[in-house]
């Protein structure tokens, strides 16, 4: 009974100081509010929900058995299906779902202040991807380890299974297209960027060649000499940039660049994975839980204020970085964070294998995205701790704004958020660039406040290096999703082919190897090189392409989810993911429709093609714009097909699921629960002496 | 006390290692000796290899 009294007043604390906090983000205005109620609310916010709301799916609505044996231990064959100990499973889960996403998509949100952006991570994680990570988790772990296609087919036929395998494919392509987007606009006439980043391709090659060569699976060794080397890279990098004859090696706008990345992406996708692939994703990992846990600690030690207001102007639609209305727009843009479909691709098929028992399942898939969600946070954080001024000049594309710096301030200061030439320059000399006007796609901005969030709190005089380091880290996991990506497409594209020609499925056949590749290479390359063309940026066009996907890919997860929990008689708690399905269909359709139909140029793809054909057709566009013009024409319209191919494909798996739904609850056949049967688990008394 | 921090900052060690897996060719070494007494373990290298092949052979990494 006492401890009961004190568990319920700790919860209370937790739940009223979590409420003080929301309340205090939500209702302040005009003040500047310290970052620390941020980490406060969104703490708050994770530890309730993990307490109350996971326990209860997991103890009610999934049943979780811990007496059950997992898929680890009945087919454990000590390589992919392991019994695994459930901090390492949780490391490597999170290691697996956090990349460049929960750290861009709040950066570019910010433009419609700190507040929607930060409740939609907070709720729509709580609330949907904690909840799909887990659900997902769960099912997968009932059957076997299967990935969420194979779900699809099993539990919903055959039309989800290839709807979940289109949407997956199709995901990746516009993913690598706009992280590779990302890194190029991050590197553009930055020899010091680029020098860096060209630097971390041969340092992995050479911890790839310890690792395998010299001491084969001494996986620290290697790391620690790798992350020594790019600490120096990162210095060295500054060197270059001093040097007269070397800087102009690496001084490139954005198209050679866009060639270089697709070059790399094809090298990488066909060199053996120990030699690039894999070095680099240990380094990526150690960089990345590194940096994320370095700046959690920077931000508490500094405690920040917050310079960005909570609402801005821009939430009618008119925002420089992206067009379109707050709803459903941050939504979109806010993917990763707060819900990513991607997720339940790793949630299904490789965390279920390593599960040493059901009941690490809340842990590792509720948990492990309540983390990603707080790295999101901090990522929100950092965008918002710069003056709105300065965050608008580095993330606004020329077009928008205008081509030169004086156009830009006089643009930006009259929207109300005053910067100068002479801040702007200042800055970018303590970065050690050039110039940071129009550095779009949010990896600068994000580096930016990194850098003054480290400079201020580990010494001013290394704001170039940090943020050059924040420019590296960015990158290097960059490159490793960009890489891992193209490996997956060409998988999946040889699986594919092989249906139709047996030889091109086998996975090691060079010509498969090369054609499968070049293809996927190509598919992506495409959508880099028009995104790099494009005079307002591309990041417009991609990211909430990109958003509309990985939310169309969560709602197929939970579709299958739905699906699943009506078919084995949990229909009263069927909202659980019923409920963030309705809120995607919601939010995917309506982006979809004002993407295609809106008649803004800013918003509509089919708008944005028409305005340009009558400017190309009346002569007013500069010899160089008329030239790309019927590229850009023609991609709009791809954009257009696509974006409505990939609503279809919803539409297409939510009746598809409804159908399964009501033929069950009339008691018609179904395809049959694919549930493994039940086999007690032995695992228990040997993790009692472990 | 002495004691004690040496106790912690082995274990701390092995955790480091097990999460990095740099332990693994010594977890195979003993699944397998477990597993398949009668046939001859791989050595390091060919592990590693193999390992590396079978991690990056699905989707490992996301956005």
């Amino acid at each position: 009974m006492k401890t009961n009294l004190s568990s319920l007043l700790i919860w209370l604390a937790v739940a009223l100081l979590g409420a003080a906090a929301i309340g205090g983000i939500a209702l302040n205005r005009g003040e500047s509010i310290n970052a620390l109620w941020f980490i406060t609310a969104a703490l708050c916010v994770y530890a309730i929900a993990y307490r109350f709301y996971a326990a209860w799916i997991a103890a009610t609505v999934l049943s979780i058995d811990a007496t059950r044996a997992t898929p680890a231990e009945r087919l454990n064959n000590g390589r992919d299906y392991m019994p695994t100990n459930r901090w390492v499973v949780f490391g490597h889960h999170f290691a697996a779902i956090a990349g460049p996403g929960p750290l861009i998509g709040p950066t570019l949100a910010a433009q419609f202040g700190y507040l929607p952006g930060t409740l939609w991570i907070l709720v729509g994680a709580v609330l949907g991807g904690c909840v799909q990570d887990m659900v997902t988790l769960f099912f997968s772990t009932r059957r076997d380890g299967r990935s969420l296609g194979q779900m699809a087919r099993d539990e919903l036929g055959s039309i989800g299974g290839v709807a979940a395998l289109i949407a997956t494919f199709l995901i990746m392509v516009i993913l690598i297209a706009v992280l590779g987007l990302v890194v190029v606009n991050a590197m553009k006439h930055s020899p010091w960027a680029t020098s860096t980043v060209a630097a971390t391709i041969p340092i992995a090659m050479l911890v790839g060649l310890y690792m395998y060569r010299l001491r084969p699976g001494r996986v620290l060794e290697g790391s620690a000499l790798g992350v020594i080397l790019l600490l120096l890279a990162v210095a060295g990098g500054g060197w270059i940039d001093q040097q007269a004859g070397l800087r102009e090696l690496f001084d490139h706008p954005g198209l050679p660049l866009a060639f270089a990345v697709i070059g790399y992406g094809f090298a990488a996708a066909i060199l053996p994975v120990w030699l690039l692939l894999a070095p680099r994703d240990y380094l990526s990992t150690f960089m990345k839980l590194g940096t994320m846990i370095l700046l959690a600690l920077a931000i508490v030690w500094l405690r920040p204020d917050i310079k960005m207001p909570a609402l801005t102007q821009f939430v009618d639609g008119s925002g420089p970085i992206f067009g379109g209305e707050l709803f459903p727009f941050v939504f979109i843009t806010i993917a990763c964070g707060a819900i990513s479909g991607f997720h339940s691709l790793i949630a299904s098929g490789t965390t279920p294998k390593l599960l040493a028992n059901e009941r690490d399942i809340p842990m590792i898939g509720y948990g492990g995205m309540a983390l990603e969600s707080f790295v999101a946070i901090m990522a929100m954080i950092a965008a918002t701790v710069l003056d709105p001024g300065v965050y608008f000049a580095i993330n606004s594309p020329a077009g928008v704004v205008g081509k030169t710096a004086a156009e830009a301030v006089a643009t930006i200061s009259a929207w109300g958020f005053p910067v100068t030439v002479e801040q702007m320059n200042l800055l970018a000399r303590q970065m050690g660039e050039t110039t940071l006007f129009a550095r779009t796609g949010g990896a600068p901005s994000l580096a930016v406040g990194m850098a003054s969030i480290f400079g201020s709190a580990f010494g001013e005089h290394l704001l170039a290096l940090w943020y050059h380091f924040a420019i590296m880290f960015e990158a290097l996991f960059i490159l490793t999703t960009l890489d891992a990506g193209t490996r997956v497409g060409r998988f999946m594209l040889q699986d594919l082919l092989g249906n139709v020609w047996k030889p091109m499925g086998q996975t090691s056949w060079y010509p498969s190897v090369l054609f499968s590749s070049a293809v996927v290479v190509s598919a992506w390359g495409y959508f880099l090189y028009i995104g790099v063309i494009d005079p307002n940026g591309g990041v417009n066009i991609l990211w909430p392409l990109f958003g509309i996907s990985n939310q169309i890919l969560a709602a197929i997860a939970l579709c299958v989810a739905t699906g699943i929990l009506v078919k084995s008689g949990r229909l009263k708690y069927a909202w659980i993911t019923a409920l963030p399905l309705t809120w995607l269909i919601v939010i995917t359709s309506t982006a979809t429709w004002q993407k295609v139909t809106s008649d803004d140029p800013r918003i509509g793809f089919l708008a944005a093609a028409n305005s340009l054909s009558d400017k190309l057709a009346t002569g007013v566009l500069s010899p160089d714009k008329a030239a790309v013009a019927p590229q850009l024409i023609f991609n709009q319209q791809l954009d257009a097909v696509l974006a409505v191919f990939f609503a279809a494909l919803l539409w297409l798996i939510v009746i598809d699921m409804l159908r399964v739904c009501a033929r069950h609850l009339r008691g018609k056949p179904v395809p049959p629960l694919s549930e493994a049967p039940h086999y007690p688990t032995r695992l228990e008394e040997a993790w009692a002496r472990d | 006390m002495g004691t004690r921090l040496i106790h912690w900052i082995q274990a701390a060690w092995r955790a480091v290692r097990r999460l990095s897996g740099d332990d693994g060719y010594e977890r195979y070494l003993a699944h397998h000796a477990a597993a398949h007494p009668d046939i001859p373990a791989l050595p390091r290298k060919a592990w590693f290899a193999h390992q590396q092949q079978q991690k990056w052979s699905g989707i490992k990494r996301c956005c």
